[in-house]
């Protein structure tokens, strides 16, 4: 399988922190899953920050989708975005829009018809069991709806690398268990995909490949 | 965007080839539907949006109509002014008043004299008849005059110099001459007056245009401002927006619009503004008009002048709007 996302000697410096990324390398292929976990601190968010743009790496190269990161110009790094789909603790959905409305964004975003974005938000949302759920909005909606929804928009898209940050956080071991599932079930379609976690217990259990940083090291994966 | 159930579900799971990501969906024809669409629906959601703020929404539109108003009413006060000097040429003739005593045979002397004068083109001798019969018509004191027992008018000489005699010390020599003259008890160039008039409403008007670009300021700054506070408001929908691929362009959008809309809802309130007061104001100049024999008449808006107007204060609104867009989303993203 072709690499998704690889990591090359990466170093990330802030000014008032140091060195947060220490040449960090790692490489992660179509469909494949993977923990990134570590004490707090230790880095996992700037991994995913640096995957995302919305931090650049001070040294070394990242290569998403056969592109390399660090010769995105700045106007181009929404387009970069939409090859991966966020998925937050906190889920980040807009509180005024429905569940369609939020699910349908990224579509909305990238200019599809609305004949179509009815047609991908309604598969998404039957994908994640929330549909017959489009018209409600988000704060009627359980901790794990809510996180759902965030799993199908940012499924909604199709992009090749979803990318979790905590994502069962907030939620009980039978969600978490759940949501995994579905995760799982995206893996199976090729879809490559970086959950950072600290519950140990569903590492554990998952038997996936982990990459684990310890105070911007990356000391196993 | 919300019409979920116009379309029968197709249950179609997603496709298992998600390798690539698709930067076009549909056809050119679907995604041109879908860019009208966003753009009317850009355009409808920030006009509901404003009317669901009515409170801080008046707020501002008031003040960008008094704003409008205010500039666009001072231009209307110059065109106005200007009717009244636009039938007046600038001519250098000379009006000659002759002294009480002199009578009509010394004045038609007096006149030939002057004709002789190489610098001078046309001369007209208007007796105290004469001025009478023009005074009474035009003046609307008709009747007061014939209660005179004396004509009270003197007789005027109308010199008009030649063309060649435009240069002002060459004129100001042949008026002082005349000014000299024992048979003139007053002279008077008529150019003075229509130059000095002239020059009033050429200075309000510069006022005018100093107070528009004043108060286009105002508005390009308060719309500036209250997009400022709104983008504020949606932060967290603008970074959500990013974080699924949103270009600054697609964000900034619906707020362009917003700032569309303020310029002209401000237009057309201040529009209506300067109309009403017009309308007050228009019986009663009509009624100072008339006794004028009505040579002015007040004048309102016209279409084009309506349609720049509304014009001008959209586009400043946006362009207000634009320039803080321009900082703002740039400086929000997400973490």
């Amino acid at each position: 399988m072709a690499s998704m996302i690889k990591f090359e000697n990466i170093f990330k410096r802030y000014p008032e922190t140091g060195d947060v990324l220490k040449n960090v390398s790692f490489e992660l292929r179509q469909g494949e899953i993977a923990f990134l976990t570590g004490h707090s601190g230790a880095g996992k968010s700037t991994i995913l920050k640096l995957i995302g743009l919305m931090e650049r790496a001070t040294r070394g190269d990242i290569v998403l989708d056969g592109q390399k990161l660090s010769t995105i110009k700045e106007r181009h790094v929404p387009y970069v975005r939409r090859k991966l789909g966020f998925i937050y603790q906190d889920y980040k959905l807009s509180p005024d829009r429905t569940v369609f409305d939020n699910v349908a964004l990224p579509l909305v975003i990238a200019g599809y018809g609305h004949h179509e974005v009815s047609r991908r938000v309604r598969a998404a949302l039957d994908k994640v069991g929330l549909l017959g759920k489009e018209r409600k909005f988000p704060v009627g909606l359980s901790g794990g709806e809510q996180q759902r929804v965030g799993i199908a928009r940012a499924v909604v898209n199709k992009p090749p690398m979803i990318i979790a940050d905590e994502p069962t956080g907030n939620l009980d071991p039978e969600l978490s268990t759940e949501i995994m599932a579905l995760f799982e079930q995206f893996q199976n379609v090729g879809v490559t995909i970086l959950i950072a976690s600290h519950d140990i217990s569903l590492i554990e259990r998952m038997n996936h490949r982990v990459l684990r940083l310890n105070r911007g090291e990356l000391v196993a994966g | 965007m919300k019409q979920i159930d116009k379309y029968p579900r197709k249950p179609k799971p997603p496709k298992p080839d998600v390798k690539q990501t698709e930067r076009v969906g549909g056809n050119v024809r679907d995604r041109l539907i879908a860019w009208r669409d966003q753009h009317a629906q850009a355009l409808f959601s920030s006009l509901s949006r404003l009317f669901s703020t009515p409170f801080s929404t008046t707020m501002t539109v008031g003040v960008l109509a008094v704003a409008i108003a205010l500039a666009s009413g001072f231009y209307l006060v110059v065109v106005n002014l200007q009717q009244l000097t636009s039938g007046l040429e600038a001519s250098n003739q000379i009006s000659l008043f002759l002294r009480e005593e002199i009578s009509e045979a010394r004045a038609a002397k007096y006149a030939d004299g002057i004709r002789k004068n190489p610098a001078v083109k046309h001369v007209k001798v208007i007796t105290k008849d004469q001025a009478m019969t023009e005074f009474k018509r035009f003046s609307g004191f008709g009747e007061a005059i014939d209660v005179l027992e004396k004509n009270p008018l003197p007789i005027v000489i109308e010199v008009l110099p030649k063309d060649a005699l435009v240069d002002k010390p060459a004129l100001t020599r042949l008026f002082e001459e005349f000014k000299q003259s024992t048979e003139v008890d007053f002279a008077q160039m008529d150019m003075a007056w229509v130059e000095r008039l002239q020059s009033i409403v050429a200075t309000a008007r510069l006022s005018a245009l100093l107070i528009a670009i004043l108060l286009g300021f105002t508005i390009f700054f308060i719309a500036g401002n209250t997009i400022r506070l709104e983008i504020h408001n949606r932060k967290q929908e603008i970074i959500i927006a990013k974080l699924v691929g949103a270009t600054n362009g697609f964000i900034q959008r619906p707020f362009l619009y917003t700032g569309f809309w303020l310029g002209f809802l401000s237009g057309v309130f201040g529009w209506f503004i300067v109309t009403i007061i017009l309308l007050i104001l228009r019986s009663s100049v009509e009624n100072l008009s008339g006794l004028y024999k009505g040579a002015f008449h007040l004048m309102f808006f016209s279409y084009t002048e309506t349609l720049l107007l509304l014009l001008m204060s959209s586009g400043l609104a946006i362009f207000g709007s634009w320039l803080v867009l321009q900082v703002q989303i740039r400086q929000l993203n997400p973490e």
